[in-house]
């Protein structure tokens, strides 16, 4: 997990597109400076940064969906849910599974766990749009082949 | 068994808390009912849930964007309703329906 660079996702362990669903795991670096503030004595992963990270495995799997041919962006996040502390040094395990594709937009269910204990849950709606830069494209073709993207399933047929 | 109209007018004052009783079949849901995108896009989701349907919400903007449609056609609530209802039966006419 980079959080100076807001990339949450480590590796994809598994992304099934027949069963329309993603797992990826995440590690929580054990130090970072947003531990100092969030919170003196006390440092917790911020929700906002779990629900990205939600958001993130979601697109990864959407991405698969789309064979790259449309960027989904995060529009709508409902039904957000921190269920318990995450703590610095913690794996997270991310599972999201597409809920609808509509014309233009996707809606996906997404949970982290850390070991079987869910932590967090959501409903996260994406608009989907033509790349709007190339080099964003080649950004993420590069962030794919880094995190384990299965290119092979989105080229077999 | 309520309309189509009025299951779209429901889950428009739900969606966007407003007041059922000011949503009309002749209501426009942008310049009347000032819905935008982003809600709108949520309401697709809620009526693509409830009728079995995937609107096809980019081909429609296509259409209005190249001048061969008006938003009336489609975001006018009873002519939303017709071609949702056209929709549901094009499916239910699809071979495997």
């Amino acid at each position: 997990m980079d959080l100076d660079h807001f990339q949450l996702i480590d590796r994809i362990v598994d992304l099934n597109l027949d069963e329309k669903k993603i797992t990826v795991e995440a590690q929580v670096p054990a130090v970072h400076s947003i531990f100092e503030g969030h919170f003196p004595g006390f440092p917790i992963m911020p929700g906002v940064l779990l629900t990205e990270a939600m958001a993130q495995s979601s697109g990864w799997l959407l991405l698969g969906l789309l064979k790259f041919e449309r960027m989904p962006f995060l529009a709508i996040v409902k039904e957000a849910k921190m269920r318990g502390y995450v703590s610095p040094g913690q794996l997270l395990t991310i599972d999201a599974k597409l809920e609808h594709e509509g014309s233009g937009f996707a809606v996906t269910k997404a949970k982290i766990r850390i070991g079987k204990e869910l932590k967090c849950s959501a409903e996260i709606t994406f608009g989907l749009a033509p790349f709007p830069d190339p080099a964003l494209r080649v950004h993420m073709d590069a962030k794919a082949n880094e995190i384990g993207f299965p290119l092979q399933a989105i080229t077999h047929d | 068994m309520s309309s189509t109209f009025d299951q779209i007018a429901n889950i428009i004052a739900e969606t966007c808390d407003i007041p059922r009783d000011t949503i009309k079949p002749e209501s426009h849901a942008i310049d009347d009912l000032g819905i935008d995108s982003l809600d709108f896009l949520d309401i697709a989701f809620a009526i693509d849930k409830a009728f079995g349907i995937k609107m096809p919400l980019e081909k429609w903007t296509q259409e209005v964007n190249d001048g061969k449609a008006t938003t009336e056609q489609y975001f006018v609530l009873q002519n939303l309703a017709d071609r949702i209802d056209e929709l549901v039966a094009a499916k239910n006419a699809a071979p495997g329906a």
